[in-house]
């Protein structure tokens, strides 16, 4: 293991200890927070007891539709304007700006277009991650040497072929990175509309157990939430790293 | 050695006007023929179309007027089977390693993947690329890079090879190591080497006819026979007429030269 991982898990240990310390000493009391152990404990409970696993499968059922909807659109849409000079030109603005826009705003007008089930949270995600996706995927067309194209051309490729030999091996660990954000926008954009009206699901069970004081539940899920949003970005930054690795950019 | 392989008649090239711009006459009318089997370079200021030219032959693009030939058939708008192309900007694939790259060359061969295997293999050998055929390109440097380039153009064993300043990117000395390497492929493959190139000594000491182009839009303004012997390489250049033969290529490029100059330099 290199001496910088180490020094990465030293500072993350290193904070769980400060917050145990300080959760013992009485710093931080009871009510607030429980020492890290104990939401360790409580969070190993609550997955041997299967309870929440509704509500954890369904936002993750949530999650995972509002990425990959937003990936799909966002890569096609991309690689659409990629052909299209004036129409990207004229939505440029918009995608420099998007950003700014806080999406959540719009929740109550989601939810009055699409009523109290999953699609408002479904949308939110997707809209949040969608532009991330078609500006990831523009700005690897953009970088497709174009002596790449030729020497496609000089061994007989058609335009499919093309693309799929030449152009998308290329963009591959741009996609990737697409992937990522997508992944990471859905997850903010779903928990969180869930947070803030739905009757369902992993952000709607913290903010109850929230105004409950049930700390037994909230920590565990927002433990749960952080793992599992790691992990799945861990998985695809391991891909994107091996990618750029062979081309010397590791 | 007389016939002609590539037939250019009353060629142009016009680029049609950028937005606010006026059109953009690049080229010609040229008229070249290139003969089957010899080595066939064209010097020019920059700017003066020698890329196009390539390109046009290449089949990458279509010329404005005129026709061009290869084999006594007319270039369309794709590029022909039995012509392969080196170009001066690094063309690996960088998702693939060597031995792939070099099969990549393969594609439109109708043989099996053993076949492809076996004659890229041949290929690596022929380039001295054995130790590196599992690299990637990021891990050679440049001049291994255009080697492989290379070997992707000839294990489909094209009878044109063309070449757009394929040593531009590379230092003196591997400039000079990878022309005695054209040399021998040259030579081995038996292919007409189409060479096109900014550097006069380059140009003299590989070809066997140099054409010198105009200020662009591009024309012939002089056509050199060296007259080398066919077994030669970089050694050439101790000969005495090699001398003669640079200076007046310069000669002729000089005041070529010197209007482009005036034209993008302190002139505009």
């Amino acid at each position: 293991m290199s001496r910088l991982r180490l020094y990465q898990i030293a500072v993350v240990a290193g904070f769980i200890l400060l917050l145990e310390a300080l959760c013992l000493a009485g710093v931080i009391d009871k009510i607030t927070m429980p020492a890290p152990h104990i939401i360790l404990r409580d969070f190993v409970r609550m997955l041997l007891a299967g309870r929440y696993f509704d509500e954890i499968g369904k936002s993750l059922l949530n999650v995972l539709a509002a990425f990959a909807g937003a990936y799909l659109a966002g890569v096609i849409i991309g690689t659409v304007l990629h052909g299209h000079r004036t129409t990207r030109a004229i939505l440029d603005p918009l995608f420099a700006t998007y950003y700014a826009i806080p999406v959540f705003a719009f929740y109550p007008l989601f939810i009055v277009m699409f009523g109290l089930g999953d699609g408002p949270q479904v949308l939110i995600g997707f809209m949040l991650a969608i532009v991330a996706v078609i500006i990831t995927t523009l700005n690897g067309l953009d970088r497709v040497p174009p002596v790449l194209k030729k020497t496609a051309q000089v061994n007989g490729l058609n335009a499919l072929q093309t693309a799929r030999h030449i152009t998308l091996p290329f963009c591959a660990p741009y996609l990737l990175t697409a992937a990522k954000l997508a992944l990471a926008y859905a997850f903010i954009g779903v928990i969180g509309s869930e947070f803030i009206m739905a009757r369902s699901g992993m952000g709607y069970e913290i903010s109850y157990a929230y105004t409950n004081f049930d700390n037994a539940t909230m920590y565990p899920l927002i433990l749960l939430i952080l793992l599992l949003s790691i992990a799945a970005n861990s998985l695809l930054s391991r891909w994107e790293k091996m990618l750029l690795a062979r081309r010397g950019q590791g | 050695m007389t016939a002609a392989q590539v037939t250019l008649r009353g060629v142009t090239k016009v680029f049609p006007a950028a937005a606010g711009g006026n059109p953009v006459h690049a080229l010609g009318p040229i008229d070249i023929e290139i003969r089957k089997g010899e080595f066939f370079a064209v010097v020019g200021p920059s700017g003066c179309g020698k890329s196009t030219l390539l390109e046009l032959i290449a089949g990458l693009t279509a010329p404005t007027e005129g026709e061009i030939e290869f084999e006594g058939h007319a270039i369309g708008d794709n590029v022909p089977d039995g012509i392969g192309v080196v170009f001066q900007e690094d063309a690996c694939f960088p998702w693939l390693n060597v031995i792939e790259n070099i099969e990549f060359g393969l594609r439109r061969k109708a043989i099996d993947a053993n076949e492809k295997s076996r004659q890229a293999k041949a290929v690596i050998e022929m380039m001295g690329l054995r130790e590196f055929a599992r690299s990637y390109p990021a891990q050679l440097s440049g001049g291994m890079r255009q080697r492989v380039c290379i070997a992707r153009t000839i294990v489909a064993q094209p009878r044109l090879i063309l070449l757009d300043e394929p040593f531009g990117a590379l230092d003196q000395q591997t400039r000079l190591l990878m022309g005695d390497e054209m040399l021998r492929l040259w030579r081995q493959t038996g292919a007409t080497v189409f060479l096109i190139t900014h550097a006069l000594d380059e140009a003299a000491m590989l070809a066997d006819r140099i054409v010198v182009m105009s200020a662009r839009p591009g024309r012939t303004i002089d056509l050199v026979e060296t007259n080398w012997p066919r077994e030669r390489d970089s050694r050439i250049v101790e000969r005495e007429n090699f001398g003669a033969l640079t200076s007046r290529l310069w000669k002729t490029l000089r005041e070529e030269s010197l209007k482009t100059m005036g034209r993008t330099g302190n002139g505009a």
